[in-house]
């Protein structure tokens, strides 16, 4: 009877897990769609920088969601890695004279290094100690930054060269949005095999309890430093990228604040949610841009609209409207 | 030599005390609900920026300087009530970004009562340095150590020997066992966040003759505050004194003998090698994780 009932659920589970991946597909075609039909809706180049701005945020969400959706740990700092790879990218470029698209990959590359020796440490600590920690290494990689004005040009910001790729120069809103849209299909396509693969599941496993992940033979805190790592690479090739579109940086993208923005945007569209990141990313990135007709409001009404948000959906958007949905339909 | 590290301690200890006041709100929030409250350096805003507004209206210090408290406890009890009560069973997340709402909320509508502007608070009394031992000293600075030694000894009064000061312990020790023997947990929360703010308003306000104050001084003093709260062991209020002060001092040393551009930096330094080596904190008690 038992043994009838644990097969039973078996196949649930195997249904459930083959629903979520072919979910997963229909997702990411219906992402691919919207952003090849976006541009009839774009009447000018504002609105393409505003949806370039929501792809490369978007970028940031994914790789963090991995990290704090899925694996449950928590990084209040991954602005410094965001502003180090557009640092290191400009500097590369501009100051070495390196080819942009090679210095982007070189910078990627360093911060993917830099987070897999900071998080050795840093990953074995837990929840509140785990925030306090990254918090910190974003503020000083920020302050660094700030400080290091014959490099970084201080608080002032440097220029940043345009971006070419393979000898194609990366030129006008509709190139730059492509090459967003396309970046964008890719890690959510990347992200989206890797919560099914063997990888994903343990991540799953280690969130709800460490202690029976090792017992099965994960070894967590590997699983933990490499998640850490890909999102904190994620966040260094959007912040080249947006560097080089904006051809300009400061050390804000570096700030306390944008770490916690980027952490707000993942809450706000679901935790472990692939496309509630992209959500996320989509609604707070645009809702600025609204809010501007407020003027001195804009800040006060940004806190209001995140807390009556939290307040009524406090999984997130896309989880509870997901779960509504479903009760809907069944 | 000897007067210049007179010197450093005297600042550090001054900047200890405000950090420590801080910690200490976040303490006492942390035990009443497990939640980071992020908007705990707009409290100190609210109170610096407050006594400025009173003082340029003319009132006298010993008017402005109690409604400037009462003003940032009565924005935190409403925090509490709109914002943190009707999400109690969400996730220590969910409440945490909450908190961060709640600090945009405050420093927004701080930038539109106020300004954007720095802010000055006339010293408490005088401006006249006093020398000792061949150290200079503000008298803002022994104001700064008197009142926030005597926020200390009435905080320990209250939670020594007075009934809701220990029904607040219970809580923090354990919640539902808190509950069974009458302590309301909901009461508990709200006059924490009522706590909280007195703390931090406090420190704005004897800080604000010294290092001024405007709409956004709240997110490194929020920061450092944290920090405090960590380095002595979140939950802990000897703890958050001594994570206060020794913060102060690290960062005055630090910014004196070793770089002032980076004196922002160092108590994030400082914290980040307490957390890699003791990862309790100093008085944090060594917890075992039941699975």
């Amino acid at each position: 009877m038992a043994h009838v009932a644990s097969s039973a659920s078996e196949a649930a589970r195997a249904r459930t897990a083959t629903s979520a991946a072919a979910s997963g597909r229909r997702g990411l075609f219906l992402l691919a769609a919207l952003l090849v039909a976006l541009p009839i809706a774009l009447p000018n180049a504002y609105f393409y920088d505003v949806a370039i701005a929501v792809a490369l945020n978007a970028i940031v969400c994914v790789g963090l969601n991995l990290l704090i959706g899925y694996a449950g740990q928590i990084s209040l700092g991954h602005a410094g890695f965001f502003a180090l790879g557009g640092y290191g990218s400009a500097i590369l470029s501009g100051t070495h004279g390196w080819p942009a698209g090679l210095a982007l990959l070189a910078s990627s590359a360093a911060v993917g290094l830099l987070a897999f020796v900071v998080g050795r440490p840093t990953l074995r600590l837990k929840g509140h100690y785990l925030a306090m920690a990254t918090l910190g290494l974003g503020i000083i990689i920020s302050i660094v930054i700030a400080t290091e004005d014959r490099v970084t040009g201080g608080p002032d910001g440097m220029p940043v060269p345009p971006l070419a790729l393979l000898g194609w120069k990366i030129h006008g809103e509709l190139a730059w949005y492509a090459l967003t849209g396309a970046a964008l299909l890719f890690t959510v396509w990347l992200a989206l095999n890797l919560i099914e693969s063997p990888v994903g599941r343990a991540l799953r496993a280690l969130h709800g309890s460490e202690v029976a992940a090792e017992t099965l033979g994960i070894a967590s805190a590997a699983y933990k430093l490499r998640v850490f790592v890909l999102s904190a690479v994620f966040a260094a090739a959007a912040g080249a990228l947006t560097a080089h579109h904006a051809g300009f940086i400061t050390p804000v993208q570096g700030s306390f604040m944008h770490s916690v923005g980027l952490v707000i945007m993942v809450v706000f569209g679901g935790m472990a949610s692939i496309f509630g990141a992209v959500v996320g990313a989509a609604v707070l990135t645009t809702l600025p841009q609204v809010l501007t007709v407020l003027k001195d409001y804009e800040m006060m009404v940004f806190g209001a609209v995140l807390i009556v948000t939290m307040v009524f959906f406090p999984h997130g958007i896309v989880p509870t409207l997901a779960r509504w949905w479903a009760r809907r339909r069944a | 030599m000897g007067s210049q590290w007179l010197q450093y301690v005297a600042g550090g200890v001054t900047a200890g005390a405000i950090y420590a006041l801080v910690a200490l709100g976040y303490s006492i929030i942390f035990n009443a609900s497990r939640v980071i409250n992020f908007a705990q350096g707009e409290f100190v805003m609210i109170g610096g920026m407050t006594a400025v507004t009173l003082v340029g209206a003319g009132a006298p210090l010993a008017v402005a300087v109690p409604l400037a408290v009462a003003g940032a406890i009565a924005a935190a009890l409403l925090l509490e009530k709109v914002a943190i009560e009707p999400a109690r069973q969400a996730d220590t997340v969910t409440l945490i970004i909450i908190t961060l709402g709640a600090s945009l909320v405050l420093r927004g509508g701080a930038q539109i009562v106020w300004d954007k502007r720095v802010h000055s608070l006339p010293a408490f009394s005088g401006d006249q340095p006093l020398h000792l031992l061949g150290a200079t000293v503000l008298p803002q600075s022994l104001w700064v150590l008197g009142v926030a030694a005597a926020a200390v000894g009435a905080l320990s009064w209250f939670f020594g020997r007075t009934l809701f000061g220990k029904a607040m312990l219970a809580t923090s020790y354990n919640p539902l066992a808190a509950q069974l023997v009458g302590i309301s947990t909901r009461q508990v929360l709200f006059v924490s966040f009522g706590l909280a703010a007195m703390l931090g308003s406090l420190g704005g306000v004897l800080v604000a003759p010294i290092t001024f104050t405007s709409y956004d001084v709240g997110i490194m003093l929020g920061l450092k505050g944290f920090a405090a709260a960590m380095l002595g062991g979140l939950g802990s209020f000897g703890g958050a004194v001594l994570g206060g002060l020794l913060l102060g001092l690290a960062e005055a040393l630090g910014a004196g003998f070793v770089s002032s551009a980076y004196k922002d930096a160092i108590a994030f330094v400082v914290i980040l090698a307490v957390l890699f080596f003791l990862p309790g904190g100093l008085l944090g008690a060594r917890r075992i994780e039941r699975v």
